[in-house]
């Protein structure tokens, strides 16, 4: 049972009551800013896990499909006038359609040759967001207007950590069902073995441009919102090291396991934070942190500390 | 038209030129350790930065030069040693993970050492630019192709020839038939590694006084080197070649013609476009999974 580490209702309400009792210990805007960025993160996690952890294929330019929510909303807020919930809806739509478009060319490759077409898919978004400058600003950047959905817009902090806290757990919840449901059996059969379960009568294209497109209208999602929350955004959003943090986040917290993306996504963020303090060794030890977990922790934190063994046979 | 045409030539098959050298690097180290090297762009960088750092320190240039590649070859050599061999046997994602990780690191140190700041290479004999049919060509980028096909020949007669080259091919098609006939695998490993740094290192060295260096310059030039690997198949040393020549061309011709400000996404649409109608590269061979 390397797929859950606990009962499934057990893992929803310990997450409910980390975010429900977080606030207490946060006590001012600066941290609550980072809970939110965790959140952010966690979420593109949850639904990258999905892809990598269950399907078993890696995509190495999710942080492109961020972009494209971020600027989907915000072009069509602050340039159209949209309302911005109609905005996120059309930028994950948008979004959507592409992913599922691109899936079924790129999702046919395998091993390092679907690592580059989805970096190279992630490289090219990320490029276009920083030459149309017309369109989005260019490397400077846009503004973008206020979130407001039903009259309602959240004014501090603590508002938009209630929606992104609320938004992270129904996501887990949606993964965790999805993960139950035939279609994560028929994901875990495609990791196993493509083409036994081909054998055995599963649809694994279908199923891996399935996934590919939930992850990357989740992604799309998170982008739209953190750019009303943020109400600037970059290029750098899309960019090629944002996608790799992503991967990162998602094998650092444990492969097929939605709480360690959870958990991953955590560290990733705070860790950048409290490396800061080393100044210029900053990068030296990030990498050197990277190297060290993967190599003692070839599966990721929380599978390894939870005492799962499983050996992978090759 | 035609000097127009042969000036992008000219600057494509140079920039060609040093994608080939990387995206052999990328060939060697995935031959014998089916490891993506992510850190690959990093040998360049080393190459590049640890040459201008030495001349400055007032070491002549051809020490320099050659103390960059020992320099570049020995980070390989400890990457396998302390990252990838304890790793052995861990998931491609988690090794990918491992090289990315030792690329930021490398990047955090070069930036400790040789600062944030460009910095230019002499070209090796002047700058004065020569005239073929109306097209100019710097003597730098005859040093980058001479010193190219010169790698490309003298690693084709090493792995064709010598016995050591030999059984790093014999290890590359199968490991376990190789260790049985008595080629230490470990060494072989250990070995393409410090091979595959020194090779980024002497792209890094021909490229610099062309392209300025930088510590972040092997971000871009290794993604590219992976894109012209993977162009012509991975693992095949003569598919990497044309696979950087055609990506340093396509690249050229690209920003000549039709766009220089998407001069960068070039590489990345022609390898997309390739892999949706040849998805194991150019010459790759056609992958058949084991069940």
């Amino acid at each position: 049972m390397r797929f859950l580490l606990r009962p499934k209702t057990g893992g929803l309400a310990i997450l409910a009551a980390v975010i429900a009792l977080l606030p207490l210990v946060l006590d001012n805007a600066f941290h609550f800013e980072i809970a939110i960025t965790i959140g952010f993160n966690a979420i593109v996690c949850v639904g990258l896990n999905l892809l990598i952890g269950y399907a078993g294929q890696i995509s190495l330019g999710h942080a492109a499909f961020v972009g494209l929510g971020a600027y989907g909303a915000g072009v069509l807020t602050a340039s159209h006038g949209w309302d911005p919930l109609a905005a996120v809806g059309a930028a994950s739509i948008g979004t959507g359609l592409l992913a599922f478009v691109v899936a079924r060319p790129i999702l046919r490759l395998q091993g390092h040759y679907l690592a580059m077409a989805t970096l190279g898919l992630g490289i090219i978004i990320a490029i276009v967001l920083n030459i149309e400058d017309q369109i989005t600003g260019g490397p400077d950047g846009m503004l973008v207007p206020p979130f407001s959905a039903f009259g309602w817009e959240p004014s501090d902090e603590r508002q938009w950590y209630w929606l992104v806290g609320g938004f992270l757990w129904i996501s887990v919840w949606l993964a965790l069902n999805l993960i139950g449901s035939p279609v994560g059996r028929a994901l875990r059969a495609v990791h196993g073995s493509e083409v036994a379960a081909e054998v055995v009568g599963v649809d694994t294209t279908h199923y891996k441009v399935l996934i590919f497109t939930v992850s990357a209208v989740l992604a799309s999602l998170v982008g739209s919102l953190s750019a009303f929350y943020g109400m600037f955004i970059t290029p750098n959003i899309a960019s090629f090291f944002n996608s790799i943090e992503f991967v990162v986040m998602v094998v650092l917290g444990g492969m097929a396991s939605t709480f360690g993306a959870v958990v991953g996504a955590a560290i990733l963020t705070l860790l950048p934070q409290a490396l800061t303090v080393l100044e210029d060794y900053e990068h030296l030890i990030f990498g050197l942190i990277l190297m060290g977990v993967m190599i003692f922790m070839p599966r990721g934190l929380l599978p390894t500390l939870a005492g799962l063994r499983w050996r992978r046979r090759r | 038209m035609l000097s127009e045409f042969l000036q992008f030539l000219f600057s494509g098959v140079t920039l060609g030129a040093t994608y080939a050298l990387v995206a052999l690097g990328f060939a060697i180290i995935f031959n014998a350790s089916h490891v993506i090297n992510f850190a690959q762009g990093e040998f360049v960088m080393i190459g590049g930065m640890a040459t201008v750092a030495l001349l400055g320190a007032g070491a002549p240039m051809p020490l320099a030069m050659l103390a960059a590649i020992l320099l570049a070859a020995t980070a390989g050599l400890l990457l396998e040693k302390f990252a990838v061999e304890p790793a052995r046997g861990a998931s491609v994602v988690t090794l990918i993970i491992i090289t990315i990780g030792a690329s930021i690191a490398l990047r955090g140190v070069a930036q400790l050492v040789w600062g944030k700041q460009f910095h230019a290479l002499p070209s090796f004999s002047g700058d004065v630019p020569l005239q073929v049919l109306g097209a100019t060509l710097l003597p730098q980028s005859l040093w980058v192709l001479g010193v190219s096909a010169a790698v490309v020949v003298a690693l084709f007669g090493f792995f064709n020839r010598t016995l050591l080259g030999k059984a790093i091919l014999a290890a590359s098609y199968n490991r376990d038939a190789a260790q049985l006939v008595g080629i230490n695998v470990k060494f072989v490993l250990f070995l393409s590694f410090g091979l595959s740094g020194a090779l980024g290192a002497v792209a890094g060295i021909l490229v610099a006084p062309i392209t300025f260096t930088h510590f972040e310059i092997g971000i871009m030039l290794g993604l590219k080197g992976f894109a012209a690997a993977i162009l012509g198949g991975l693992g095949n040393g003569l598919g990497a070649v044309v696979g950087g020549l055609i990506v340093g061309i396509a690249e050229a011709m690209g920003a000549g013609y039709i766009s220089s400000e998407y001069k960068d996404a070039i590489a990345f649409v022609l390898i997309l476009l390739v892999l949706f109608v040849r998805p194991s590269g150019l010459f790759g061979r056609r992958g058949t999974e084991r069940v």
